[in-house]
Protein backbone atom coordinates (compact mmCIF):
# COMPACT_ATOMS: atom_id res chain seq x y z
CA UNK A 1 0.00 0.00 0.00
CA UNK A 2 1.19 3.21 -0.73
CA UNK A 3 1.83 6.18 1.92
CA UNK A 4 0.41 9.87 0.95
CA UNK A 5 3.65 11.82 0.90
CA UNK A 6 2.86 13.76 4.02
CA UNK A 7 2.81 10.32 5.75
CA UNK A 8 6.04 9.39 4.19
CA UNK A 9 7.70 13.10 5.34
CA UNK A 10 6.51 12.55 9.28
CA UNK A 11 7.31 8.80 9.07
CA UNK A 12 11.56 9.58 7.65
CA UNK A 13 11.62 12.44 9.57
CA UNK A 14 9.87 12.24 12.47
CA UNK A 15 9.04 15.42 14.79
CA UNK A 16 9.67 15.50 18.65
CA UNK A 17 10.50 12.31 19.01
CA UNK A 18 11.45 11.70 22.70
CA UNK A 19 10.77 11.78 26.51
CA UNK A 20 10.08 14.33 28.96
CA UNK A 21 10.20 13.75 32.79
CA UNK A 22 6.90 11.78 33.58
CA UNK A 23 7.42 12.66 37.19
CA UNK A 24 7.23 16.68 36.46
CA UNK A 25 3.83 18.03 37.83
CA UNK A 26 3.62 19.91 34.42
CA UNK A 27 4.03 17.02 32.09
CA UNK A 28 1.26 14.67 31.12
CA UNK A 29 2.06 11.08 30.01
CA UNK A 30 -0.39 9.31 27.47
CA UNK A 31 0.24 5.51 26.74
CA UNK A 32 -2.05 4.13 24.66
CA UNK A 33 -2.10 0.45 22.46
CA UNK A 34 -3.47 -0.65 19.53
CA UNK A 35 -4.76 -4.81 19.96
CA UNK A 36 -4.99 -5.08 16.23
CA UNK A 37 -1.69 -3.97 14.79
CA UNK A 38 -0.19 -4.06 18.08
CA UNK A 39 0.83 -0.96 17.86
CA UNK A 40 2.24 1.35 21.39
CA UNK A 41 2.42 5.00 21.47
CA UNK A 42 3.38 7.19 24.36
CA UNK A 43 2.83 10.81 23.95
CA UNK A 44 3.65 13.25 26.74
CA UNK A 45 2.84 17.02 27.00
CA UNK A 46 4.49 20.16 29.11
CA UNK A 47 2.31 23.28 29.93
CA UNK A 48 3.82 26.32 30.98
CA UNK A 49 2.37 27.93 34.22
CA UNK A 50 -0.19 30.21 31.52
CA UNK A 51 -1.51 26.39 31.08
CA UNK A 52 -0.69 26.30 27.00
CA UNK A 53 1.39 23.34 25.88
CA UNK A 54 4.95 24.39 25.26
CA UNK A 55 6.50 21.02 24.76
CA UNK A 56 4.86 17.76 22.95
CA UNK A 57 7.14 14.31 22.84
CA UNK A 58 6.27 11.05 21.62
CA UNK A 59 7.42 7.68 21.41
CA UNK A 60 5.99 5.33 18.82
CA UNK A 61 6.53 1.43 17.65
CA UNK A 62 4.01 1.07 14.92
CA UNK A 63 3.66 1.36 11.37
CA UNK A 64 4.68 4.56 9.18
CA UNK A 65 1.10 5.97 9.69
CA UNK A 66 1.10 5.28 13.44
CA UNK A 67 4.22 6.89 13.29
CA UNK A 68 3.44 9.87 11.36
CA UNK A 69 0.41 10.49 13.28
CA UNK A 70 1.59 11.10 16.55
CA UNK A 71 4.65 13.31 14.80
CA UNK A 72 1.90 15.32 13.30
CA UNK A 73 -0.22 15.52 16.68
CA UNK A 74 3.18 16.47 18.71
CA UNK A 75 3.52 19.52 15.81
CA UNK A 76 -0.46 20.19 16.28
CA UNK A 77 -0.10 20.06 20.61
CA UNK A 78 2.59 23.31 21.10
CA UNK A 79 0.83 26.69 21.46
CA UNK A 80 -2.46 24.74 22.57
CA UNK A 81 -4.77 24.84 26.29
CA UNK A 82 -5.46 21.71 27.52
CA UNK A 83 -8.89 21.98 26.40
CA UNK A 84 -7.98 22.87 23.22
CA UNK A 85 -5.85 19.73 22.78
CA UNK A 86 -8.31 18.06 23.94
CA UNK A 87 -10.75 18.77 20.68
CA UNK A 88 -8.34 17.22 18.33
CA UNK A 89 -9.95 14.40 16.45
CA UNK A 90 -9.41 11.42 14.62
CA UNK A 91 -10.52 12.71 11.89
CA UNK A 92 -9.07 15.83 11.09
CA UNK A 93 -5.51 13.97 11.20
CA UNK A 94 -6.32 11.55 9.08
CA UNK A 95 -7.75 13.90 6.62
CA UNK A 96 -4.05 16.26 6.97
CA UNK A 97 -2.29 12.68 6.53
CA UNK A 98 -4.61 11.38 3.49
CA UNK A 99 -4.97 8.07 5.71
CA UNK A 100 -6.68 5.19 3.73
CA UNK A 101 -9.56 3.63 5.60
CA UNK A 102 -7.49 0.48 7.02
CA UNK A 103 -5.52 3.03 8.57
CA UNK A 104 -7.73 5.06 10.34
CA UNK A 105 -7.34 3.42 13.55
CA UNK A 106 -3.76 5.12 13.92
CA UNK A 107 -5.37 8.41 14.05
CA UNK A 108 -8.04 6.70 16.59
CA UNK A 109 -4.76 5.85 18.19
CA UNK A 110 -2.98 9.48 18.49
CA UNK A 111 -6.71 11.18 18.94
CA UNK A 112 -6.57 8.70 22.25
CA UNK A 113 -3.22 9.66 23.15
CA UNK A 114 -3.65 13.08 23.21
CA UNK A 115 -6.87 12.54 25.84
CA UNK A 116 -4.84 10.64 27.78
CA UNK A 117 -1.93 12.51 28.27
CA UNK A 118 -4.40 15.59 29.40
CA UNK A 119 -6.43 13.51 31.43
CA UNK A 120 -2.96 12.23 32.96
CA UNK A 121 -1.83 16.08 33.46
CA UNK A 122 -5.10 17.24 34.87
CA UNK A 123 -4.88 14.63 37.31
CA UNK A 124 -1.60 16.24 38.79
CA UNK A 125 -2.71 19.61 38.68
CA UNK A 126 -4.81 20.92 41.55
CA UNK A 127 -8.38 21.95 40.45
CA UNK B 1 -26.26 -28.91 2.67
CA UNK B 2 -27.02 -26.56 6.20
CA UNK B 3 -23.31 -26.44 6.83
CA UNK B 4 -23.19 -22.74 5.93
CA UNK B 5 -25.77 -21.87 8.88
CA UNK B 6 -23.30 -23.27 11.30
CA UNK B 7 -20.65 -22.16 13.52
CA UNK B 8 -16.80 -22.63 13.11
CA UNK B 9 -17.48 -25.36 16.38
CA UNK B 10 -20.24 -26.99 14.83
CA UNK B 11 -18.94 -27.20 11.25
CA UNK B 12 -15.74 -28.54 12.78
CA UNK B 13 -17.43 -31.04 15.33
CA UNK B 14 -15.68 -29.14 18.12
CA UNK B 15 -17.62 -28.31 21.43
CA UNK B 16 -17.90 -24.87 22.08
CA UNK B 17 -15.12 -24.04 24.73
CA UNK B 18 -11.74 -22.46 24.86
CA UNK B 19 -9.20 -25.44 25.42
CA UNK B 20 -10.05 -27.71 22.42
CA UNK B 21 -8.17 -30.95 21.41
CA UNK B 22 -6.15 -30.12 18.70
CA UNK B 23 -5.33 -32.84 16.98
CA UNK B 24 -9.50 -33.77 17.30
CA UNK B 25 -9.49 -30.56 15.05
CA UNK B 26 -6.99 -31.53 12.62
CA UNK B 27 -8.93 -34.80 11.80
CA UNK B 28 -12.04 -33.21 11.70
CA UNK B 29 -10.73 -30.11 9.42
CA UNK B 30 -9.10 -33.10 7.09
CA UNK B 31 -12.21 -35.12 7.05
CA UNK B 32 -14.33 -32.37 6.31
CA UNK B 33 -12.21 -30.86 3.28
CA UNK B 34 -12.04 -34.02 1.94
CA UNK B 35 -15.42 -34.23 2.02
CA UNK B 36 -16.11 -31.00 0.71
CA UNK B 37 -13.24 -30.36 -1.79
CA UNK B 38 -14.24 -29.21 -5.34
CA UNK B 39 -12.58 -31.43 -7.08
CA UNK B 40 -15.40 -34.02 -5.65
CA UNK B 41 -18.26 -31.69 -7.64
CA UNK B 42 -16.55 -31.43 -11.06
CA UNK B 43 -19.44 -33.11 -12.63
CA UNK B 44 -22.65 -31.62 -10.16
CA UNK B 45 -24.66 -29.12 -11.62
CA UNK B 46 -23.42 -25.43 -11.08
CA UNK B 47 -25.27 -24.55 -7.99
CA UNK B 48 -24.18 -27.32 -6.16
CA UNK B 49 -20.31 -26.48 -7.37
CA UNK B 50 -20.72 -23.18 -6.25
CA UNK B 51 -22.25 -24.18 -2.89
CA UNK B 52 -19.02 -26.84 -2.40
CA UNK B 53 -16.71 -23.98 -3.06
CA UNK B 54 -18.41 -21.73 -0.14
CA UNK B 55 -18.05 -24.34 2.27
CA UNK B 56 -14.44 -25.24 1.57
CA UNK B 57 -14.06 -21.73 2.20
CA UNK B 58 -15.76 -21.38 5.35
CA UNK B 59 -14.36 -24.93 6.57
CA UNK B 60 -10.73 -23.13 6.05
CA UNK B 61 -12.05 -20.20 7.64
CA UNK B 62 -13.13 -22.01 10.80
CA UNK B 63 -10.12 -23.76 11.27
CA UNK B 64 -7.77 -20.87 10.56
CA UNK B 65 -9.92 -19.30 13.61
CA UNK B 66 -9.88 -22.57 16.07
CA UNK B 67 -6.50 -23.39 15.35
CA UNK B 68 -4.90 -20.25 17.08
CA UNK B 69 -5.36 -19.45 20.41
CA UNK B 70 -6.04 -15.55 19.96
CA UNK B 71 -8.35 -15.94 17.40
CA UNK B 72 -10.23 -19.10 18.91
CA UNK B 73 -10.77 -16.79 22.11
CA UNK B 74 -12.02 -13.66 20.16
CA UNK B 75 -14.60 -15.92 17.88
CA UNK B 76 -15.98 -17.62 21.16
CA UNK B 77 -16.07 -14.13 22.70
CA UNK B 78 -18.13 -13.24 19.69
CA UNK B 79 -20.53 -15.96 19.72
CA UNK B 80 -21.48 -15.30 23.41
CA UNK B 81 -22.18 -11.28 22.39
CA UNK B 82 -18.97 -9.67 23.44
CA UNK B 83 -17.12 -7.60 20.96
CA UNK B 84 -13.41 -7.34 21.83
CA UNK B 85 -12.85 -3.98 20.19
CA UNK B 86 -9.36 -4.68 18.85
CA UNK B 87 -9.77 -1.74 16.23
CA UNK B 88 -11.32 0.99 18.70
CA UNK B 89 -10.34 -0.13 22.19
CA UNK B 90 -6.89 1.37 22.87
CA UNK B 91 -6.82 1.83 26.78
CA UNK B 92 -4.87 -0.58 27.72
CA UNK B 93 -3.33 -0.94 31.59
CA UNK B 94 -0.17 1.11 31.29
CA UNK B 95 2.32 -1.72 32.81
CA UNK B 96 1.00 -3.83 29.77
CA UNK B 97 1.50 -0.87 27.70
CA UNK B 98 4.92 0.04 29.08
CA UNK B 99 6.25 -3.35 29.12
CA UNK B 100 5.04 -3.60 25.70
CA UNK B 101 7.47 -0.53 24.74
CA UNK B 102 10.37 -2.05 26.93
CA UNK B 103 10.52 -5.15 24.57
CA UNK B 104 10.34 -2.95 21.69
CA UNK B 105 13.21 -1.31 22.65
CA UNK B 106 14.86 -4.75 23.41
CA UNK B 107 14.35 -5.99 19.72
CA UNK B 108 15.53 -2.88 18.26
CA UNK B 109 19.09 -2.85 20.23
CA UNK B 110 19.16 -6.86 19.24
CA UNK B 111 18.47 -5.23 15.58
CA UNK B 112 21.23 -2.99 16.17
CA UNK B 113 24.16 -4.91 17.84
CA UNK B 114 23.50 -8.74 16.26
CA UNK B 115 22.57 -9.85 18.87
CA UNK B 116 20.68 -13.03 18.50
CA UNK B 117 20.94 -14.35 21.83
CA UNK B 118 18.71 -11.34 23.69
CA UNK B 119 16.06 -12.12 21.35
CA UNK B 120 16.16 -15.50 22.35
CA UNK B 121 15.65 -14.86 25.67
CA UNK B 122 13.35 -12.28 24.74
CA UNK B 123 11.05 -14.96 22.72
CA UNK B 124 11.39 -17.56 25.68
CA UNK B 125 9.68 -14.05 27.83
CA UNK B 126 6.98 -13.67 25.78
CA UNK B 127 6.03 -16.99 25.53
CA UNK B 128 6.22 -17.85 29.43
CA UNK B 129 3.92 -14.41 29.17
CA UNK B 130 1.78 -16.32 26.72
CA UNK B 131 1.00 -19.35 28.41
CA UNK B 132 0.07 -17.57 32.30
CA UNK B 133 -2.56 -15.12 29.75
CA UNK B 134 -3.82 -18.59 28.14
CA UNK B 135 -4.35 -19.91 31.84
CA UNK B 136 -6.23 -16.70 32.79
CA UNK B 137 -7.96 -16.49 29.40
CA UNK B 138 -9.59 -20.36 30.26
CA UNK B 139 -10.32 -19.17 33.71
CA UNK B 140 -12.46 -16.10 32.55
CA UNK B 141 -14.23 -18.70 30.23
CA UNK B 142 -15.31 -21.27 32.69
CA UNK B 143 -16.58 -18.00 35.67
CA UNK B 144 -18.01 -16.56 31.76
CA UNK B 145 -15.98 -13.02 32.66
CA UNK B 146 -16.21 -12.29 29.37
CA UNK B 147 -15.05 -8.34 29.76
CA UNK B 148 -12.35 -9.48 31.58
CA UNK B 149 -11.93 -12.23 28.95
CA UNK B 150 -12.12 -10.05 26.31
CA UNK B 151 -8.90 -7.69 27.83
CA UNK B 152 -7.10 -10.36 27.80
CA UNK B 153 -7.76 -11.30 23.97
CA UNK B 154 -6.86 -7.66 23.21
CA UNK B 155 -3.22 -8.52 25.41
CA UNK B 156 -3.15 -11.73 23.47
CA UNK B 157 -3.31 -9.85 20.50
CA UNK B 158 -0.26 -7.69 21.59
CA UNK B 159 2.07 -10.68 22.54
CA UNK B 160 1.20 -12.46 19.22
CA UNK B 161 2.20 -9.22 17.20
CA UNK B 162 5.58 -8.93 19.26
CA UNK B 163 6.19 -12.95 19.07
CA UNK B 164 6.28 -12.73 15.23
CA UNK B 165 8.23 -9.66 15.30
CA UNK B 166 10.92 -11.00 17.24
CA UNK B 167 10.80 -14.47 14.93
CA UNK B 168 11.07 -11.79 12.30
CA UNK B 169 14.16 -10.03 13.59
CA UNK B 170 15.49 -13.55 14.48
CA UNK B 171 15.39 -15.08 10.77
CA UNK B 172 16.56 -11.57 9.45
CA UNK B 173 19.93 -11.82 11.57
CA UNK B 174 20.69 -15.01 10.74
CA UNK B 175 20.57 -14.71 7.17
Amino acid sequence: MAYSDKVLDHYENPRNVGTLDKNDPNVGTGMVGAPACGDVMKLQIKVNDSGIIEDAKFKTYGCGSAIASSSLVTEWLKGKTLDQAAEIKNSAIAEELALPPVKIHCSVLAEDAIKAAVADLKSKQPA
Amino acid sequence: MDLLQRNYFELLAIPAQFNIDLALLDQHYRQLQTEVHPDRFVNASPNERMQSMQVATQVNAAYQTLKNMTARARYLLQLNGVDTLDENNTIMPTDFLMQQMQWREVIEDANTHHDIASLDALLNEVRSIAKSLALELNTQFNLKTYLDASETVRKLSFIDKIISDINHAIETLEN
